[in-house]
């Protein structure tokens, strides 16, 4: 089985993120880089998939050559091939990115062969514009579901469960299939020191595309004024319950 | 010209979150000076009708089909941008819910527009648009212009309250028949599994939450307590479902669930941005920490300083004797 999973290379989700003077994009000065949580599951599940049915996982991203760590991660993890679509600019918008993503997807199936199977994450954890999966696949006339907690694939078929309030919706889709998942579908492993070793010497693929903007432009990015409240201490220590409970009677909360 | 708003209903039920869409619309088009409608698609969507009414819903466009029997993200996008091509639609804005901001992008890829997700403010222009959206979940604003045809947006959720207008009162409603190839049903819901009734934590009106200083999957015994006497339910960071104490569906977080109960009681949790943005829209919080300048104690409305394992136990005692 072809799998390809998409990921993008983001500050560490956590890190107090500051801004670029020029409103571009984020200071990476003090930040630590990785990829983006949905997408980490993605590579996960994956590899997962492969380890049972056989095949191979190809990890492709867009991104600063610096973008090439976060490939490297997916190789210490289990994926065997790597592609990187290197761009200079902060970031492309959504649009853009996906006409590029779409294009570097045709060069590799031209050559190799269609993926059965399209994994993005639901959406990034910084720009989160919740709509490049659903793009690309539309692009290459793939069904796809977003916001998939579980996935079993059977011979031609996916079946794909997204959480919603209280449980969950089970999905059929007919492969090619994409689908944009959400961290919880698994819990990532740890590269193993072999694995480490291994993904230094792997091959990162290089594609370059030529694709144009689309009609979403960054103007300036920016921290949201932060509501300065006073935290009223209500005590110190298991003392403080009786006034923990008023609070509690005072909001209406006891049942 | 007009202006749509797509409702998402799960079998007639209207999401909470629609309203504050419908809110958000209403007074964009009247910002706009456009007449201005809202989209319900699938079967049942007519129960949810009624609700919209009290929101100054002009006119209802109501599309039905064999193929929508059930929520399916590509027929539902593929119908929608049907009905923008078959109108003089000019914008389009839903909630950002998971299933509003699915749909627009799969408006958004068949117009071949840009699509402006979770948007705190949308402000038309005569020729490009701008509009204020969130990054990281919150913890970043980016500012947009937007050129486009038809301009596409969603709401982000629990940015606005959703309020009623009865100045209109009951509008039109128009049935709309799209045109859907029977392909568009591969993405169709299958099946459902219900797994629990009852509160969860996006209904809950208090939610428990333990972080890396509950310890282990045990110390939560106490906050399901809590929560049992408040008639809540539990919630934890994300440091804690990656230890394995508790399973992804109680994370709470931007890559876990956004909650907004009446009281958060965050026990133990530093409050990092990742956990904190799927938290702030509690009405009130109290933080249960040790470290007095813990990010959550320092945002928190209430705090208690101290050790969550007395401090916990404490409080359901004292709530016992009170009831007794």
């Amino acid at each position: 089985m072809q799998i390809l999973v998409c990921v993008k290379r983001v500050p560490a989700p956590g890190a107090r993120i500051n801004v670029t003077e020029d409103g571009q994009g984020v200071d990476a000065a003090h930040l630590g880089f990785t990829t983006s949580p949905h997408e980490e599951c993605a590579v996960e599940e994956a590899v997962r998939i492969t380890e049972t049915r056989g095949g191979e996982v190809t990890v492709l991203t867009l991104g600063p050559p610096e973008a090439e760590e976060q490939l490297r991660y997916a190789a210490s993890v289990g994926a065997h091939r790597l592609v990187l679509i290197p761009i200079e600019d902060v970031d492309w918008d959504p649009q853009r990115t996906a006409a590029a993503l779409t294009d570097a997807i045709g060069g590799l199936e031209a050559a190799d062969g269609a993926f059965d199977l399209i994994l993005f994450g639901n959406e990034s954890a910084d720009a989160g514009g919740f709509q490049v999966g659903v793009r690309v696949a539309h692009a290459l006339g793939r069904p796809i579901v977003n916001g998939i907690k579980s996935v079993e694939v059977g011979e031609r078929t996916i079946s794909a469960r997204r959480e919603i309030d209280g449980g969950f919706e089970v999905y059929e889709l007919p492969m090619p299939a994409a689908l944009g998942v959400k961290e919880g579908i698994n819990l990532p492993r740890y590269p193993t020191m072999k694995g480490r070793l291994a993904s230094k010497k792997a091959e990162v693929g290089g594609v370059a595309v030529d694709s144009s903007d689309g009609g979403q432009t960054r103007l300036r990015l920016y921290r949201p004024e932060e509501q300065v409240s006073k935290t009223v201490i209500l005590g110190t220590g298991p003392e403080a319950a009786g006034a923990v409970v008023d609070l509690f009677e005072e909001l209406g909360v006891l049942p | 010209m007009s202006l749509l708003v797509l409702c998402d209903h799960d079998r007639g039920t209207l999401a909470e979150a629609s309203l504050e869409a419908l809110t958000f619309g209403r007074d964009l088009a009247g910002r706009l000076d456009v007449s201005w409608g809202a989209v319900l698609i699938g079967s049942g969507a007519d129960q949810a009708v009624g609700h919209l009414a009290a929101y100054g819903v002009g006119t209802v466009h109501l599309a039905t089909h064999e193929l929508l029997t059930d929520y399916g993200p590509e027929a539902w996008g593929e119908t929608l941008a049907q009905l923008v091509r078959s109108t003089d639609t000019t914008a389009v804005t839903a909630c950002g819910t998971d299933r509003g901001n699915e749909v627009m992008a799969q408006v958004a890829a068949r117009l071949d527009e840009p699509f402006v997700a979770n948007c705190l403010e949308v402000r038309p222009g005569d020729g490009s648009w701008s509009a204020t959206r969130v990054q990281w979940g919150g913890s970043l604003l980016e500012d947009v212009t937007v050129d486009a045809g038809v301009r596409l947006f969603s709401v982000a959720h629990h940015a606005q309250d959703a309020t009623p207008d009865s100045a209109v009162g009951v509008g039109t409603v128009t049935p709309f028949s799209p045109d859907l190839d029977a392909s568009l049903a591969h993405s169709v819901v299958a099946d459902r599994v219900v797994r629990t009734h009852g509160i969860t934590l996006t209904t809950a009106p208090v939610v428990v939450g333990g972080g890396r200083g509950v310890g282990s999957a045990e110390g939560f015994g106490a906050l399901e307590e809590l929560a049992g006497a408040l008639g809540g339910v539990v919630g934890c960071s994300r440091a804690v479902t990656n230890n394995g104490w508790r399973p992804h569906s109680d994370q709470v977080g931007q890559t876990g669930t956004r909650i907004a109960p009446d009281l958060y009681i965050a026990n133990g949790i530093s409050g990092a941005i990742q956990h904190w943005v799927g938290a702030m829209a509690s009405k009130n919080i109290l933080a249960v920490n040790t470290d007095p300048e813990a990010n959550m104690v320092v945002k928190a409305g209430y705090a208690v300083i101290g050790d969550l394992h007395q401090v916990v136990p404490a409080i359901i005692e004292e709530i016992r004797r009170r009831q007794s």
